[in-house]
């Protein structure tokens, strides 16, 4: 079992990911440098987060052009686990695994705080350890992370179950207008979502910041958990 | 013009320098400099470079102890912090460029100060930054703020570096002089540490990251019109940063580091290729010879002046081992990086550069530096110290609701929550923050040991005004107790000394003054100057800032286990340790009030290190939950920011002579601490010989603190804490 | 031969920065001013002395890189 780190040239939290998949989870995983072409002795992706690129142009636009990106294609569509966070899930965007894109927080700030979220799906590899509609606590830190997707689109994806994670207020109500539950102004408070064939998941939100005691905050492990359980063959 | 005509007197002046250093030049060349070269004095010599007016001063500073590694005189200080590991910290002021184009000018100063750490080797893992601004309604100040937070944030946040923590502060004292001091720490194990040493004739010196341009070339008589009469439009005065490169930079360096092919490297910062290898050089006692025809550039027809003074962002100068080149040049071509043999170390300790087949100048490293000007500036002291400094405390009129004084006190800019500005710093990244930003030091914990290091960047510049040598005395004492209570213990002290210009005797004094205070604060509280700036001339229409030597302390916790709790348990008792005299006069409370006057309060040093000590070691022995130093502002400030910071209500019973007093009176040396083990507390304490005594509890959602007056609920006081700059900052 | 790609913003998709942008020209005093909408714009050269090629080739560009077809939409045009 072994999970790889893509790691683009401007990315930051690789070395975030790699730590808690190895130190804390005890699920081997290694930093994949973004011109690699054969993943093949991979069981999973993580796409971690950062500023790839620099996030000239557009976050993740450049950087899913990367020669790696063909064997993360390949392994997506072959049904492997692939997970996006944050800079990552940018990149999914632009790749097309995942529908839809992001635009600018809508305060048009820099966004570094916890907030709140609904885990609606706890079918993907990622969120089995979760129970239906647990709210937990996770950090985000982005710029860009206001969810778009035209009004068909959206109305998919609501449909088929696709929105992982929701923005919502620490009780669980889910506000779309209200700073307080939806800070960066997501389309229908999405945070993450998942494809329809339910293996890869993009979420904007950092699970690896809040996977160790130490840091105060553990609610984000189990999507780490839930891919070792995966990956173990346990549901 | 030609560039090598011999210089003129007046071509000298043009470039700031002194009839007096002109001659200093032209014996240590045995000729007259030509324009390159006097290009390359007249920057090595200014204030910025050379320290001329500040070094006999900063000599009087300690800068020794068992734990340091590295002090003053490279790129940054080190300190051991133990297990073999070692942190390097500096810090940098970009005041001017920061005042012409805020977000460039705050990103670049980010992106100096980070070179500069981990250009020794040392990883960087945290930033702070030190920010003073005028009076919020004063013109062009929001545009200022939005900008200055907007490029820290840019900066650093591309390059995956938290920023954790610093001062925010709005006196209209910086209304036309903003500053911005950067702090940069990284972490290094001790036998990596890597020096900007030019070692080894005949060793290839290797030039990696961005091409140069004609960015920061100041008051250039020396136009390239001879090659384009448009050179006034091409040349940039403040320099664009690109994060992406030096995060790519950064990257290749620390990996290139790892091996030995690497003999010395220095980042290009101020005066960019010039510092970088005259420094070098210098350091090492040997020459160089530069190829100028070989440094890639990104302008067409620069010429040797142009390409010497250049300031273009996110480059180094690396000497590698002779016969390693190709395996420097491979790994940055890894990382996507631009890297070039530019030059070849020599024995003769001259420094030479060809350029188009000519020898375009030739300076002896050495003397340059050792040999640089250094004055000892006359100093008078300001009248308005003995009109201002009386020592009566104030009396002020009591206000008839002192829930609404303390709401509106805590509210006011100086005070409050500044999360609109930490807030876009990602202040998580590289998973190591153990402590989140507002409680008065930072703090990140260092993977591979059970540690954690702390770090915190105080001033008053309210008490440097009233009192140089003293309100500096407080800033270092602040910043240990600061250290103390989130359980660390200080080891090394990085400044950055920001005054008006030295050459007026008033300011002068006021810096030898606060020179004096620092040095005799660190002696007492055995905290050593490791790396330092100096920012001299933050004045504009002779009104100069308030004296601002900003001081950032660093030091090591034992353990992880040891730090502030990340919630309280309710009913935990609070205390008040320590002793410290406690004034009205000079305080932030009596400024409000509209008085600006007053003897600042005494200092007991010897009696703060202890009561520094005891707060630390009751981290050790898990007697504390969490700790707040009662500084500007008092003790209302000091409760608020506890309950805001934990979101608990909190009940005091003081003892209360005078309300005002007791609420907003300042002084330095004491602490309020929360314990859940009360009994063992206030034993650790006394027996230790400090003063303890308990004031309450936390716990509930109210905030009161009997006798005072003072009594409204937690979301109120929040509320007011928490609204203030996103309501003044978003019209 | 030199091409300009301009990108913007979907009508559909909000553009606060346009908008804010837009206050600020109000709040001097410029009441007349609206629509306003912040975009982007590159510039570039293409090694083609036949115009059709080249736009061709911007265009390429424009929906394959500059921008994301999703949310944006790009405009190019030949600069004399």
């Amino acid at each position: 079992m072994k999970v790889a780190v893509v790691t683009f040239p401007g990315s930051n939290c690789d070395e975030d990911v790699e730590h808690v998949l190895n130190h804390v989870i005890g699920l081997p995983a290694q930093r994949i440098w973004h011109r690699e072409e054969d993943l093949s002795s991979y069981d999973a992706i993580v796409m971690p987060g950062g500023f790839a690129h620099g996030d000239y142009l557009r976050a993740g636009a450049i950087a899913r052009f990367s020669p790696v990106m063909n064997e993360v294609i390949r392994m997506a569509r072959n049904g492997f686990p692939v997970i996006g966070i944050c800079n990552g899930f940018q990149v999914l965007l632009e790749s097309g695994l995942l529908p839809g894109a992001m635009l600018r927080n809508a305060h048009l700030k820099f966004l570094c705080q916890d907030v709140h979220l609904r885990v609606e799906q706890t079918g993907t590899p990622f969120t089995t350890a979760y129970d239906r509609n647990q709210v937990i606590r996770v950090p985000i830190a982005h710029m860009e992370g206001n969810y778009f997707a035209p009004p068909d689109l959206i109305e998919e994806l609501e449909a088929n179950g696709q929105i992982v994670f929701r923005y919502v207020h620490p009780d669980g109500r889910r506000e779309d207008t209200a700073f307080e539950a939806n800070p960066n102004g997501a389309l229908h408070s999405i945070a993450g979502i998942r494809n329809r064939e339910g293996n890869v998941v993009g979420l904007m939100p950092h699970p690896e910041r809040c996977s160790e005691s130490v840091l105060g905050n553990t609610d984000g492990r189990k999507v780490f958990d839930s891919l070792l359980n995966h990956l173990r063959g346990d549901q | 013009m030609n560039i090598m005509a011999p210089a003129t007197m007046e071509d000298a002046r043009d470039h700031g320098l002194t009839p007096e250093e002109f001659d200093r030049a032209r014996s240590i060349l045995g000729r007259t400099p030509n324009m390159v070269e006097l290009g390359i004095f007249s920057v090595l010599w200014s204030e910025h470079c050379s320290y001329k007016s500040s070094k006999v001063h900063l000599r009087k500073f300690p800068t020794e102890a068992p734990w340091v590694l590295q002090g003053p005189g490279e790129n940054a200080g080190i300190v051991d912090i133990g297990d073999g590991w070692a942190v390097a910290f500096k810090m940098e002021s970009h005041n001017h460029p920061s005042f012409i184009e805020p977000y460039q000018g705050a990103a670049t100063g980010v992106g100096g100060i980070l070179r500069d750490v981990f250009t020794m080797g040392a990883r960087c893992i945290a930033c702070m930054d030190s920010l003073r601004f005028g009076d919020i309604d004063a013109p062009r100040m929001r545009f200022l703020v939005d900008g200055v937070v907007g490029g820290i944030a840019g900066y650093g946040n591309c390059m995956g570096i938290p920023t954790i923590g610093g001062e925010t502060t709005f006196f209209p004292a910086y209304d036309k002089n903003i500053l911005v001091n950067a702090f940069a720490l990284g972490v290094v194990r001790h036998d990596a540490i890597f020096r900007a040493h030019a070692s080894g004739a005949g060793n290839p010196v290797i030039y990696v990251g961005s091409k140069t341009g004609r960015d920061g070339i100041h008051g250039a008589t020396m136009a390239s019109e001879e090659f384009d009469k448009d050179s006034e439009a091409k040349r940039p005065n403040v320099q664009v940063g690109d994060p992406f490169t030096e995060k790519l930079l950064m990257e290749a360096c620390l990996q290139l580091m790892q091996g030995d092919a690497v003999v010395g490297i220095q980042d290009m910062g101020a005066a960019g290729l010039t510092s970088s290898s005259f420094e070098m050089c210098g350091r090492a006692g040997t020459g160089m010879r530069l190829n100028l025809d070989a440094v890639p550039l990104r302008e067409e027809g620069m010429n040797p002046y142009e390409i010497m003074l250049s300031e273009s962002q996110e480059r180094m100068l690396i000497v590698a081992t002779s016969g390693r080149e190709q395996e420097v040049l491979d790994l940055f071509a890894h990382w996507g990086l631009d890297a070039t043999v530019v030059a070849v170390v020599t024995d003769d300790g001259v420094v030479r550069a060809t350029w188009r087949g000519q020898e375009v100048l030739a300076i002896p490293a050495e003397p340059l530096s050792t040999q640089s000007p250094v004055y000892n500036r006359p100093t008078v002291r300001p009248a308005y110290l003995d009109e201002l400094t009386g020592e009566e405390d104030l009396i002020l009129p009591p206000p008839s609701d002192m829930s609404e004084e303390l709401r509106s006190f805590i509210a006011s800019p100086n005070l409050c929550s500044k999360r609109w500005i930490w807030r876009q710093y990602d202040h998580m990244v590289r998973i190591n923050t153990a402590v989140t930003p507002g409680l008065g030091a930072g703090v990140i914990r260092i993977v591979g040991t059970n540690r954690a290091v702390a770090m915190t960047s105080d001033v008053n510049p309210l008490y440097c005004y009233l009192d140089p040598r003293n309100g500096t005395a407080h800033a270092v004492a602040e910043a240990a107790l600061n250290l103390a209570c989130v359980g660390a213990k200080p080891l090394g002290l990085t400044d950055c000394l920001n005054f008006g210009n030295p050459e007026k005797p008033d300011i002068m004094y006021q810096f030898a003054e606060s020179v004096e205070g620092m040095a005799e604060a660190c002696r007492a509280l055995e905290i050593p100057v490791v790396s330092g700036n100096v920012s001299f001339y933050n004045e504009t229409e002779g009104e100069a800032i308030w004296p601002t030597p900003t001081v950032a302390v660093v030091g090591v916790v034992d353990s992880v286990d040891h730090l502030p709790v990340h919630s309280l348990t309710p009913g935990a008792r609070v205390f008040l340790v320590g002793e410290a005299e406690t004034r009205l006069a000079a305080s932030l409370y009596a400024y409000t009030k509209g008085s600006l006057t007053g003897r600042i309060p005494g200092l007991d040093l010897p009696g703060i290190r202890k009561t520094a000590d005891t707060i630390r070691e009751a981290f050790s022995l898990d007697l504390v939950e969490a700790a707040h130093d009662i500084s500007t502002g008092g003790l209302a400030a000091a409760v608020s920011e506890l309950a805001a910071f934990y979101r608990t209500g909190i009940t005091l019973s003081p003892q209360v002579v005078d309300p005002l007093r007791t609420l907003f009176g300042e002084g330095c040396g004491t602490a309020l601490v929360i314990s859940n083990d009360p009994d063992r507390l206030k034993t650790h304490f006394t027996q230790n010989g400090v003063s303890v005594q308990e004031l309450g509890k936390v716990g509930g959602d109210r905030f009161t603190i009997e006798g005072t007056g003072v009594d409204l609920s937690l979301q109120d006081l929040i509320d007011a804490y928490e609204e203030t700059l996103p309501q003044i900052l978003e019209v | 031969m030199k091409f300009k790609v301009e990108v913007f913003l979907k009508d559909v998709v909000l553009d606060p920065q346009g908008k804010t942008i837009q206050k600020a020209i109000q709040s001097l005093g410029y009441d007349r001013v609206h629509g306003v909408r912040a975009g982007k714009v590159f510039m570039m050269e293409i090694d083609t002395a036949n115009e059709t090629e080249g736009l061709a080739i911007a265009e390429d560009l424009a929906q394959k890189l500059l921008a994301n077809t999703v949310i944006e939409t790009a405009r190019v045009t030949p600069v004399p």
